[in-house]
C-alpha cells in the first residue's frame, strides 16, 4: 500500500516550472491539447465540407481546384506541414506580414491548430466526396427534376444521408486527430504529451510521467467514440440498417 | 378503373393549340462517335398518355430524361408548353418544377418522412406555406391510398407504396405533364398493379403523361399513341391501336412477337 501512495506521490509535487503540481501541468497539457483538436475539428470538418462537395460539382475547374487541394495536404507529412507554416510561410510573404506573423501572441498554437485542421480537411473531403458519390445517382436526379437547385440537392437531399454515411470514417478521424495533436510539440507547444516530457525530464519518472499520458489519452478516445457512436444512433434514419 | 376497356381514354384526345411537349430533331452523343439519340421528334398534346417502348438500349430513358434537361443534348430544340428548354436563359429549376418525373427506382429522400418527401419541393421550389403543403400532401397520400404512411421513412414502405409516394410527391406539384420512367421495372411482380393502376387513374383524369414502359396492358389500356425506338430514333410513333394491330416496321414487330408471346 505504501508503494503505491508512494508511486503516485509524484503527481502532488511541486513541480520544477513552479506553476502548481505535476498533476496540474499533465491537465494544463490536456486542456491545450483539447483546445488545438476543438480549433482543428472545426476546421477539418467546414473545410473537408467544402471541398468535398466541391469534388462531386459538375464543373472541370471547381473539381481540379479541389482535386490540387487535397492532394497538397494529404501527401505531405503532418510534422512537414507544421515546419512549412511555422518556419517557411513568414519568410515566403512580404516582410511585413511576415514579420507580422512571427509576432502573433501563441502563434505556435494557432499554426498547430490550424496546420492540424488543414492536414485531417484532405482526409474528410475524400471520405465525403466518396459517400456523395457512393449514394444512387437517381437520388440527385430526383431533386433535381423537383426543381431544386444545385445547392438546395445538397442541403437537402445530399449532404444529410451522405453525413450519415461518414460518420463512422469521420469518428476515427477525429480520434486521429487528437492523437496527431501531439506533433505540435515539435512547434513548442506544451500540450499533452510535451507535458509529460517536461515531467520526466524534471523527475525522471518516466513510468509514472508516460503512464499518465497513456492513461488521459485513453479515456479521452474512448468517451468520444462512446459519445459519437451515441450520436450515430441518434441520427439513423428508421427503416435503414446501422451497425450495432 | 378496374373495368377493361381497350380504347384509349378520350378525355383530350388530339386537342389543337400548342403541345405540351414538343421535340424537334433531337440528338444526343455521348462521346463523338457514340450517339443515343437520332434526330428524334415528337409532339405530346394536352391530356395526351404516350407510352414509349423498345429494346434496351435504345434510348426511351434518355429521350424522356431531355424533356425536363436532365440529360443534356446536342442538336435540335425541345419546348415544353412553348419554354425552349435547351435555352440558356431558361430558369430550369422552374422549369423542372412544371414538369413530374417518376423513376425506376422510386427515388424517395430516405432520411425525411413520407410526409417530408412530398412537401419539400413545395416548400423549396414553390414557396408554399407549411400548412399549404401539409394540406397538399396529405391530399395525395390518400389519393394513392397511404394516409396512414405520412410519418413513416421510406425505407419502412413496399416498394410498391415507395412507388406510389414518389407518383404522390410529383403530384404535388401541380405539374402541367409526367414523365415516368419504367415505373414498375424494379418492382416484385405482385405490387405492379397498385402502381398502374394509380397511373391508369391518373391518365383518366386527363393528365398529360410521357410513360417509358414495357407493361403492354397499361399502353393497350390508356394510351393515346405508342412511340417505338430503336438505336436511339424514333421507328413508329403512331396510335395505340395501329401499333398493336399492324406495326410497319418489321423490329416493332419482331419486339412485340417477343413480348407479347408470353
Amino acid at each position: 500500500m505504501d508503494k503505491i501512495v508512494d508511486w503516485f506521490s509524484i503527481f502532488w509535487q511541486e513541480s520544477a516550472e513552479g506553476t502548481g503540481t505535476y498533476a496540474y501541468t499533465l491537465l494544463l497539457g490536456l486542456q491545450l491539447t483539447l483546445e488545438i483538436s476543438v480549433i482543428a475539428a472545426v476546421v477539418a470538418f467546414v473545410m473537408g465540407s467544402i471541398v468535398g462537395v466541391c469534388r462531386t460539382l459538375p464543373s472541370p475547374l471547381v473539381r481540379r481546384l479541389s482535386g490540387a487541394y487535397v492532394e497538397f495536404f494529404r501527401n505531405i507529412p503532418l510534422l512537414v506541414q507544421l515546419f512549412l507554416w511555422y518556419f517557411v510561410l513568414p519568410e515566403l510573404l512580404p516582410r511585413d506580414i511576415g514579420m507580422w506573423l512571427k509576432q502573433v501572441p501563441h502563434s505556435n498554437f494557432y499554426t498547430a491548430a490550424f496546420g492540424l485542421g488543414l492536414f485531417t480537411s484532405s482526409r474528410v473531403a475524400v471520405q465525403l466526396s466518396a459517400a456523395i458519390t457512393s449514394m444512387p445517382r437517381g437520388q440527385k436526379m430526383a431533386a433535381t427534376a423537383l426543381g431544386l437547385t444545385t445547392r438546395q440537392s445538397y442541403t437537402n437531399v445530399l449532404l444529410p444521408m451522405a453525413y450519415r454515411i461518414v460518420f463512422p470514417p469521420l469518428t476515427s478521424e477525429l480520434l486521429n486527430l487528437i492523437k496527431n495533436s501531439s506533433v505540435a510539440l515539435t512547434i513548442g507547444v506544451a500540450e499533452l504529451t510535451q507535458s509529460a516530457r517536461n515531467m520526466d525530464s524534471y523527475t525522471f519518472q518516466t513510468f509514472q510521467a508516460f503512464t499518465a499520458a497513456t492513461l488521459i489519452y485513453l479515456v479521452l478516445n474512448i468517451t468520444i467514440t462512446a459519445v459519437m457512436r451515441r450520436i450515430e444512433h441518434g441520427v439513423a434514419v428508421p427503416g435503414m440498417l446501422v451497425a450495432k | 378503373m378496374t373495368t377493361a376497356t381497350t380504347t384509349p381514354n378520350s378525355a383530350a384526345k388530339q386537342s389543337s393549340g400548342a403541345p405540351v411537349i414538343q421535340m424537334i430533331g433531337v440528338s444526343k452523343w455521348y462521346t463523338p462517335e457514340f450517339q443515343v439519340l437520332d434526330a428524334c421528334s415528337t409532339s405530346v398534346q394536352k391530356g395526351e398518355v404516350v407510352v414509349v417502348c423498345g429494346p434496351s438500349g435504345s434510348g426511351k430513358s434518355t429521350l424522356i430524361k431531355c424533356v425536363n434537361a436532365l440529360e443534356p443534348f446536342q442538336q435540335g430544340d425541345i419546348f415544353v408548353e412553348g419554354v425552349q428548354v435547351n435555352d440558356r436563359a431558361t430558369n430550369l429549376p422552374k422549369l423542372r418544377s412544371r414538369i413530374g418525373m417518376v423513376f425506376q427506382n422510386f427515388e424517395l429522400f430516405p432520411h425525411l418522412t413520407i410526409m417530408e418527401n412530398l412537401t419539400l419541393a413545395q416548400r423549396k421550389v414553390l414557396k408554399r406555406g407549411k400548412d399549404e403543403a401539409d394540406a397538399k400532401a396529405r391530399k395525395l397520400l390518400q389519393r394513392v391510398g397511404l394516409s396512414d404512411q405520412a410519418p413513416k421513412y421510406p425505407g419502412q414502405l413496399s416498394g410498391g407504396q415507395q412507388q406510389r409516394v414518389a407518383i404522390a410527391r410529383a403530384l404535388a406539384m401541380d405539374p402541367v405533364a409526367m414523365l415516368f420512367d419504367e415505373p414498375t421495372s424494379a418492382l416484385d411482380p405482385e405490387m405492379v398493379s397498385e402502381v398502374l393502376d394509380v397511373m391508369v387513374e391518373l391518365a383518366r383524369e386527363g393528365m398529360t403523361m410521357m410513360v417509358v414502359t414495357h407493361e403492354m396492358g397499361f399502353a393497350r389500356k390508356v394510351a393515346n399513341r405508342v412511340i417505338f425506338m430503336d438505336k436511339g430514333a424514333i421507328v413508329e410513333d403512331v396510335p395505340t391501336e395501329e401499333f398493336f394491330g399492324s406495326p410497319r416496321s418489321e423490329r416493332a414487330q419482331l419486339f412485340l412477337s417477343k413480348i407479347l408471346s408470353h
